[in-house]
């Protein structure tokens, strides 16, 4: 959903048919003595789901286990996140070339668990989770009171801006929609550059348009469908409005590649976006002076201003042959240690509440920002059906930004389309 | 998968009416195989018979007729049954490691018919994969047609352009559509990129739904001119010239040399081209997938794709809703291939 780059799909399956045909040979041999002698063994297969950008600096981390573990090997599969929910599905329930440990996304976990594909994180763990971790990451990789996952990153989404493109056009970070607006009107005017790309083809960016308004998707407490309310009527207004006063860029295709291409390259000054997209949009021309790049908190709706909680947790599945060396992968990669480091290199957020005590976090402007951001950042219902909520919702939000269909219509068929997945829901 | 049963279903279904009177003399006689008459005639001494004499016939037919069984049958019967049943993911029989989850799903009968036929969303769908399909054959078989007869004459340089030609037909379908979609990317594509040199505003090729819609018809046609054009060629070569240098001799302008000898003369073929066509542009899953993902919104969501969201993109998986779509396909393509038949029997043309 937020990082899908659907045109990488074809190198994904790919890389997955390679390492299919690679074959696990040894796996027969290695993965059954995993902890004999006390000493982990074997090999541990990571589906990671981080970005262009951020791989390689994962794919490292991952592989300095057999430091710690000389026996046991890492085997590291990138799987782009857009098509890596359903793969990781198909992988599950065939249980053919599965991987051992997944990088899952928070809204992905109750589902997983709820279907029995993950394997419950040893007592020892959870302690540690309960006591060392955000309680909003924390949450997140529990199922019906028990922990199913360790929440690796956590994030939410905040205004990235150029800053010189801003001075330029005489115009401060906006606060509000109506700023966006004016702001944009002003860059145009100045710079013939569009004000904000916001992407229209993936539902997750309709978060905080109708968290501004004061609504959300559903009511969990009492069962209720939200999104078709006054609220959710306005927050597809909002959305449409941005785009059809000229105010905001959007695609219903190739939404991340264009709006990174557009922010990067001066074309779009403000864009939505989370801190995954740091280490993306330092590589870009405009950002070569890594301090023009600006953050600030999403602009506020009619109500207040409100963004997701996000992030992604790691998860054992539960039919891996070495379960003792991956939730020992797990563990490592959820270490303050990996954590300060991927928050130093690739600016994303720790989720253990020590990290951020730490010098090399402390000095990063981005983990700085998106930290208070994140503790205001509102929480989702962690119900089974999370996910699926987003893909009815982006056919009408795409419709609705484009004006394919009216605000109106496109809150009650998305209501609808909640009602036949939540059954029983108000 | 749908396509193949189809064909064969159709065939199957058209060689019992044909030849049904005489099946049972001719399997005897000729020896063909794949006739059961010696089953329907003698009883067992029939059948021994049957065997004795044509064993070697037997023996060539039985492969193709378990890989026919194991690859198509099996999940034809499977996909019928799942779409009278409320299977999703979440009751289907999965193995998890050691651990194995049993199914319990249950037969609904045909609940899931009477709710997708109810639903406004199927018309929808039905009405967009017929302009689809009727779309994309009419063009293609218009441009195959065309091109065919420029080059079915001598000039320079013809086998470099007849290559040229059938390059679309050889890079693999998904490689094309993505380039295609790189060119109509809005706001980086190249499409748009000329069109700016010539003035004209970024066309929104992928993000409005009727210029959606002509961008998957655009690639489809694209990827299905080279098959029609090959075919047609073929049909062209095989029409005596003799015809068309008497037909001069007595003065018949180009255009009545055409209407008058090209087209009947590719009638056969061109008929099964276009029952070829329907059907795969039906189906034409990846165009729709890849470049459009069936956006803006559902805009342009064939059949197919619809089936395919049902099984793999909603959650959780309604692997039921999804066979229903598929069998209601099915279902639509065989009675599309029984009426075409039959209106083309009717104009004394078999084949």
């Amino acid at each position: 959903m937020r990082r899908g780059i659907a045109a990488t799909a074809l190198v994904a399956a790919l890389a997955l048919a390679a390492t299919a045909c690679g074959g696990d040979a040894s796996d027969g041999k290695d993965a059954a003595g995993d902890n004999a002698g006390g000493e982990l063994s074997g090999t541990v297969t990571w589906w990671d789901t981080s970005n262009d950008a951020e791989k390689a600096s994962f794919q490292k981390i991952a592989e300095a286990f057999t430091a710690k573990h000389p026996k046991v090997t890492v085997k590291y599969v990138n799987v782009p996140y857009g098509d890596a929910q359903n793969k990781v599905k198909n992988a599950f329930s065939s249980g053919s070339d599965a991987p051992d440990v997944i990088r899952a996304d928070v809204g992905w976990v109750a589902d997983f668990a709820s279907l029995q594909y993950l394997d419950e994180v040893p007592a020892e763990t959870v302690k540690k989770v309960d006591a060392e971790f955000l309680p909003a990451a924390a949450a997140s990789g529990k199922y019906e009171g028990k922990t199913y996952a360790v929440p690796q990153v956590i994030d939410t989404l905040g205004l990235f801006y150029n800053k010189k493109m801003l001075a330029d056009a005489g115009v401060q970070p906006p606060t509000t929609l109506e700023e966006v607006k004016t702001a944009a009107a002003a860059i145009k005017a100045k710079t013939g550059k569009a004000g904000l790309y916001l992407r229209g083809d993936d539902s997750y960016w309709f978060l905080p348009l109708i968290y501004g308004e004061g609504g959300d998707l559903v009511d969990a407490k009492n069962k209720t469908v939200t999104v078709d309310n006054a609220a959710g009527v306005k927050a597809f207004k909002a959305a449409r409005d941005l785009v059809s006063s000229g105010a905001a860029l959007t695609n219903a295709t190739d939404g991340w590649t264009n709006m990174q291409t557009a922010f990067k390259s001066g074309e779009a000054a403000m864009m939505i976006n989370g801190p995954w997209a740091v280490a993306d949009t330092y590589a870009g021309d405009q950002f070569k002076d890594k301090a023009n790049l600006g953050v600030a908190p999403v602009p506020a709706g009619s109500v207040k201003a409100g963004s997701p909680q996000g992030g992604h947790d790691l998860a054992v599945y539960a039919g891996s042959k070495n379960t003792a060396a991956a939730h020992a992968f797990v563990a490592y990669m959820t270490s303050q240690e990996v954590q300060v480091q991927s928050a130093k290199e690739l600016s994303l957020l720790p989720t253990r509440t020590a990290a951020y005590e730490q010098p090399d976090v402390k000095g990063s402007e981005m983990v700085q920002f998106f930290k208070p951001a994140v503790d205001k950042a509102v929480e989702r219902a962690w119900i089974p059906e999370n996910g699926s909520l987003f893909e009815p919702l982006k056919v009408e939000y795409t419709k609705a930004i484009t004006g394919a269909s009216t605000p109106e219509e496109a809150a009650k068929t998305a209501g609808a389309e909640f009602r036949k997945i939540l059954k029983g829901w108000k | 998968m749908a396509a193949h049963t189809s064909q064969s279903v159709a065939k199957a279904a058209g060689d019992d009416v044909e030849h049904g009177d005489v099946a049972r003399g001719l399997s005897r006689r000729t020896g063909s195989g794949n006739r059961t008459g010696g089953n329907r005639t003698g009883g067992r001494g029939g059948l021994r018979r049957a065997l004795a004499t044509h064993w070697y016939a037997w023996a060539m037919v039985t492969p193709v007729v378990l890989v026919l069984g194991v690859i198509i049958g099996w999940p034809l019967v499977r996909g019928v049954y799942l779409s009278l049943t409320d299977a999703n993911e979440r009751n289907v029989s999965r193995t998890i490691g050691v651990r194995h989850i049993e199914a319990t799903y249950e037969f609904v009968g045909l609940d899931n018919y009477a709710a997708v036929l109810s639903d406004p969303v199927f018309l929808q769908r039905l009405a967009w994969t017929v302009v689809w399909t009727v779309a994309c054959v009419s063009i293609t078989f218009t441009l195959g047609l065309a091109l065919a007869n420029m080059l079915n004459r001598d000039f320079k340089g013809r086998a470099a352009y007849r290559m040229a030609l059938i390059l679309p037909w050889a890079v693999p379908g998904f490689v094309s559509v993505f380039a295609w979609r790189f060119l109509f990317n809005r706001d980086n594509g190249i499409l748009n990129k000329i069109l700016d040199g010539g003035g004209i505003s970024a066309v929104p090729w992928l993000d409005d739904p009727t210029w959606a819609k002509f961008a998957v018809i655009t690639v489809n046609v694209w990827l299905g001119v080279p098959f029609m054009m090959v075919a047609l060629l073929g049909g062209l070569q095989s029409i005596p010239g003799e015809l068309y240098e008497a037909a001069e001799m007595d003065g018949a302008s180009a255009w009545q040399r055409f209407r008058h000898i090209t087209l009947p003369g590719l009638r056969a073929v061109s008929m099964t081209v276009i029952l070829l066509s329907t059907i795969w542009t039906f189906n034409m899953f990846p165009v729709i997938f890849l470049l459009t993902r069936g956006g803006p919104g559902d805009s342009t969501e064939i059949l197919v794709t619809q089936a395919f969201r049902e099984a793999f993109i909603t959650s959780p998986r309604d692997f039921a809703a999804s066979a229903t779509w598929g069998v209601l396909i099915l279902a639509l393509l065989m009675i599309f291939a029984l009426v075409y038949r039959r209106s083309l029997r009717k104009q004394g043309e078999v084949w």
